[in-house]
């Protein structure tokens, strides 16, 4: 379920790290609580995000939930197949429905994430 | 009490379910020091006769059977019987906001269809479901400006209606919107282009533009929002008399639309309650404040209505809430939207044509102080007499006459804005032109 | 057993833009007594719009049935019990709608001369005397035009006040268990919201209280009862804890109709608060609007109400305008006169003694509710009800309906819901406010169906996860409606079924 090659945050985001490039979206586990998504607000490409303060929100029907950064760096893309269809983040979080990429400015910051063990171990604790 | 449906019986009867010896015990558990200690210090219940007749002997001391020219952001329009007929019905009169689709479809098909209508006439792509009132329309639409530019300065024009300048800098000045103003042209009383063009600059968020203005003059929104657009910045259009835009261009230009519909069969009652609405450009949906309706299917398959986009707002998003605004003014909302319907795309036309044809009568007699277009409200000079007085000859006549502009613009003190509508007749416009006549 | 309904037929209606056919008329205006003016000639042809494409044309027999055809698709108060929690959904005597018609009433201009308004100037007079009297507080503008408005205004006097005194203080105090409205609010007044957890019996902790006021707090923002419908019993030691380092108390007034002829604000310490005319005082929602929410505040806060204040002098109304140390004005002209018309006709029916029956009988409806329930709902918060009780779901939800399943099914059985999913602070929320304008039949016939659909989720969950099943709409596609919004009518449009 979680890919190992994911880092995680407590606030339910992931990074998947390339070289420089950190791939950002939410987990399985957040698209499901929050149910049936309806909008996902991102900031622009060249936007500068700080590790831990708000990249932007998620919103249900009767829920908004913000995401925040897992990582610091610049924003260099915006996943465009969310904007027509913010359905495939309940379809696909880990995949097609990444949110940003960033390139990294502070690349030390992913050895402080969850590991997939521990992250599913946190959910464990958390029902 | 009549408004208690209980008898004495029932009571005890549930009292005793409730294991409570009396009713004053269900208040046992409050800590002594709260407790007010003494009955209410307020006059016994009245029967309903003596209810209504208060109240008649109230209104018996208000202007009665006086012709009014007063505008100024409340207009006397004819209301059609049905607007009345409709709103009175227990079923519209007293449901809740409607959070449950299942049994609101009457409250949200009259909201889509106001909706609809608004956006229709203001020339815009959406139209919120209503707001308080034009003058709290005008922060939130400021405020909206901001959230879309990311820029903070607001400019207003000084031919916007005075105390809905007043309410834009109460709410203006404790979220760092600074609000200045810019002049209008002392010929035409339309606002001063250039003063504009050198207050904008490239911090400015909107400008605020109403027409017909305070003065009645019909504005060039056109080169207003052009001249706004250069700088990055936003128009925001405002109407107060709301049947001028039967048969004014709407303000396609604009960016948000705010406006006061107390025009739309809703009676001036001292000042409220009225409906106020925000329309905008579908880009900017989700920076609307104020309710929404939208469409949808059930799960048989059948057309539907329900709120939506609901996240925009306070119960959900919180602190961080478009507004605190929670309401909107649907029964006043649906006052306006079955006036819309009687009159129809027809009968507004019609009608803005006849407040044109009275008002250009009236004006055709009086000294008009600014020469620009109008609708159906103008500014005279009173002339030889000083404005309070050519009013005070008119209460004689059981007229009450225009609104004296000094109270607002020091300037204008010799100065009055009358208003004439369908609703005025033409012997009585003689008499206010005999008056100023002196 | 379903006992409150039966089905009957139903009329369906397209919306008016599909009935609409060029050239129906349902006005006609009378023939000019002036010469026509020519538009374009007038206003010059740039300013003059071509007809309002998609506008509506219907006659008066069509507009008539639209209207009424649409309205049988609600439910209201006047079919029967409303719960809505926080929400006050009381009778709405009639009486109060023909006296806001009177003629000298409705058709008063707010600029007509102040000697031609003296008798709308004593009913805002009169009304806001009343307000004192059952608030405890020394005075109130009537200016604001909603409970949210209302909130605004009370938080810019508090930061208007502490400005005065030279520092307006950075943050407002609002525990879990507030409305929406109260951290939307503080918000829009240029504060900073902290968040304070309530106690498990759902109050405000003083050891919390103690440790977080310190010199950057402005106010606390408290809902008195609070939204569990239970009375802040330490409130008295809160608002001193408050004072003592120089912050205020302000009370939400939601709920009111709690307190009346019981207990006053301005007795408890309360330095401001907002009224909601349309809850305690019998205005009618009218499908959300128009409301009025009047602040009341004490003496050391009035020099800061929005301009204008009425006054009395020479043995007449005026309204003053010369109050430099107001926080300005909220809306224009003076709030919505037509809602405070009907608020002071619902004070003069029932009198001070009728106000507190009204509060008794609140309270005991509730409780009474809250007795029979009990056995067959989660109560997660024990303390002693007010006006209103909340019951969590999860008894229920373990058998396979939540909250809002529950709710629906409801509607099956003839009742509006009560509040879903609020409080947060309880899981699975239901929210359930009688008010006291309900008889013994009708609770009883509210609790039956309560009971009744608390069985069939231990038979047949299923039936109550999907219902509504009577009613003419069944549950909305609410996430399509947000996913692609459809907010208004367009030409070729699909059609109604």
């Amino acid at each position: 379920m979680y890919p190992d090659n994911f880092r995680y945050t407590k606030e339910h985001e992931w990074v998947m790290v390339d070289g420089d490039t950190g791939t950002i979206g939410i987990t399985d586990h957040a698209q499901s609580e929050l149910g049936d998504i309806v909008y996902i607000d991102m900031p622009k490409a060249g936007t500068i995000v700080e590790k831990g303060k708000t990249l932007g929100s998620v919103e249900s029907v009767k829920a908004v939930s913000d995401v925040y950064a897992p990582v610091s760096g610049e924003v260099i893309e915006v996943n465009q197949k969310l904007a027509g269809g913010p359905e495939l983040l309940n379809q696909d979080p880990h995949g097609a429905a990444w949110l940003v990429k960033i390139r990294l400015s502070t690349p030390d910051e992913v050895g402080q994430l969850l590991t997939a063990g521990e992250y599913q171990e946190y959910l464990g604790a958390q029902d | 009490m009549r408004y208690l449906p209980k008898s004495e019986s029932e009571r005890r009867q549930m009292l005793d379910t409730c294991g409570a010896a009396s009713l004053e015990d269900l208040f046992s558990h409050l800590p002594p020091e709260v407790r007010l200690g003494r009955p209410l210090n307020l006059e016994a219940g009245k029967s309903e006769y003596e209810v209504v007749d208060y109240f008649r002997a109230r209104a018996a001391e208000n202007a009665n059977g006086y012709a009014s020219f007063l505008g100024a952001g409340v207009y006397s329009h004819y209301r059609p019987v049905l607007c009345d007929v409709v709103v009175s019905r227990g079923v519209f009169l007293t449901s809740y906001t409607p959070d449950q689709p299942e049994i609101s479809q009457g409250t949200l098909s009259t909201i889509f269809e106001f909706q609809s209508m608004l956006a229709q006439l203001t020339g815009m792509e959406v139209a919120n479901a209503s707001m308080y009132d034009g003058s709290t329309a005008v922060p939130e639409a400021a405020m909206m400006a901001a959230r879309i530019t990311g820029r903070s300065r607001i400019l207003a024009s000084r031919a916007l209606h005075p105390e809905y300048r007043q309410v834009l800098e109460t709410y203006a000045k404790y979220q760092g919107l600074p609000v200045a103003e810019f002049g209008y042209r002392t010929e035409t009383g339309a606002l001063d282009l250039v003063d504009l063009d050198a207050r904008l600059d490239e911090q400015t968020a909107a400008v605020i533009v109403q027409s017909p203005n305070f003065f009645g003059v019909i504005e060039d929104v056109k080169q207003a929002a052009e001249m706004a657009h250069q700088r990055g910045a936003l128009l925001v259009f405002i109407f107060s008399e709301a049947v001028s835009l039967g048969l004014l261009r709407p303000p396609v230009e604009a960016d948000i639309v705010a406006g006061e519909l107390q025009s739309f069969a809703i009676p001036p009652s001292f000042g409220g309650p009225f409906a106020g609405v925000i329309a905008t450009k579908e880009k900017y949906i989700r920076q609307i404040p104020g309710r929404l309706v939208g469409e949808s299917k059930d799960s048989r398959g059948n057309r539907a209505y329900c709120l939506t986009l609901a996240t925009r707002e306070q119960h959900i998003r919180r602190e961080k809430a478009t507004s605190n605004i929670c309401t909107n003014q649907a029964l006043i909302a649906l006052m306006a939207t079955v006036f819309m319907t009687v009159y129809g795309k027809q009968g507004l036309r019609e009608l803005a044509e006849q407040n044109l044809a009275k008002a250009h009568y009236l004006a055709g007699k009086l000294p008009l102080k600014f020469s620009g277009p109008f609708f159906n409200e103008f500014v005279v000079k009173a002339g030889a007499r000083p404005p309070e007085a050519v009013n005070r000859a008119l209460l004689e006549k059981k007229i009450v006459g225009g609104l004296p502009l000094g109270r607002f613009y020091p300037e204008l003190e010799d100065c009055v804005l009358l208003c004439a509508t369908e609703m005025s007749r033409r012997e009585q416009m003689d008499l206010v032109a005999e008056a100023f006549a002196g | 057993m379903i006992r409150k309904t039966r089905p009957h037929i139903t009329q369906n209606e397209p919306l008016l833009f599909e009935i609409s056919s060029p050239g129906k008329k349902g006005y006609q205006l009378p023939e000019l007594d002036v010469p026509a003016v020519n538009a374009s000639d007038a206003l010059g042809a740039a300013n003059v719009r071509d007809g309002i494409e998609g506008f509506p044309e219907v006659s008066e027999v069509e507009a008539i049935r639209h209207f009424t055809r649409l309205s049988t698709w609600n439910y209201a108060i006047d079919l029967g019990l409303y719960p809505l929690g926080s929400c006050t959904m009381k009778y709405n005597p009639r009486v109060n709608e023909l006296v806001a018609r009177l003629d000298g009433l409705a058709w008063a201009h707010p600029y007509q001369p102040e000697e031609l308004s003296q008798g709308a100037m004593e009913i805002m007079a009169r009304l806001e005397s009343a307000l004192e009297e059952i608030t405890g507080m020394d005075a109130v503008t009537l200016q604001p035009a909603a409970g949210a408005h209302g909130e605004l205004t009370g938080i810019l006097l508090i930061r208007a006040a502490l400005e005065a005194g030279g520092n307006p203080r950075k943050k407002i105090l609002v525990p879990d268990s507030a409305h929406g409205t109260n951290p939307a609010t503080v918000t829009m007044a240029g504060y900073v919201v902290e968040n304070i957890q309530s106690n498990d019996r759902g109050m405000v902790d003083l050891e919390t209280l103690e440790r977080v006021v310190d010199a950057d707090v402005a106010a606390l923002m408290l809902t008195n009862p609070n939204t569990l419908g239970v009375f802040e019993a330490h409130i008295v030691e809160a608002a001193d804890i408050l004072h003592a380092k120089g912050a205020l108390l302000y009370m939400d007034g939601a709920n009111m109709n709690a307190l009346m002829g019981i207990a006053r604000p301005g007795d408890f310490g309360v330095d401001v608060m907002h009224l909601n005319l349309h809850k305690t005082f019998s205005t009618p929602h009218g499908g959300g609007g128009p409301g009025a929410g009047p602040v009341a505040v004490k003496k050391h806060l009035e020099p800061f109400l929005p301009t204008p204040r009425l006054k009395r002098a020479a043995n007449r109304w005026a309204f003053d305008y010369d109050r430099p140390r107001s926080l300005g004005r909220v809306r224009a002209f003076h709030g919505n006169f037509g809602v405070l018309v009907r608020a002071l006709a619902y004070i003069l029916a029932c009198g001070g003694e009728g106000l507190k029956a009204v509060t008794m009988d609140a309270v005991l409806n509730a409780t009474y509710l809250r007795k029979l329930l009990e056995p067959y709902f989660d109560l997660p918060k024990s303390a002693p009800s007010m006006h209103e009780v909340v019951f969590g779901d999860d008894r229920q939800a373990k058998l396979g309906a939540r909250n809002v399943d529950i709710a629906k099914r409801l509607i099956d059985y003839g009742f509006h819901p009560y509040t879903v999913s609020f409080p947060m602070i309880v899981h699975g929320a239901m929210m359930i406010e009688p008010t006291e304008t309900e008889s013994k039949r009708e609770l009883d016939l509210f609790a039956d169906a309560m009971i009744s659909i608390a069985r069939e989720i231990e038979t047949d969950p299923k039936q109550v996860a999907s219902a509504p099943h009577l009613t003419r709409t069944s549950r909305v596609d609410e996430v399509t409606a947000a996913r692609k919004p459809v907010v208004r009518w367009r030409p070729g449009a699909t059609p109604a079924d």
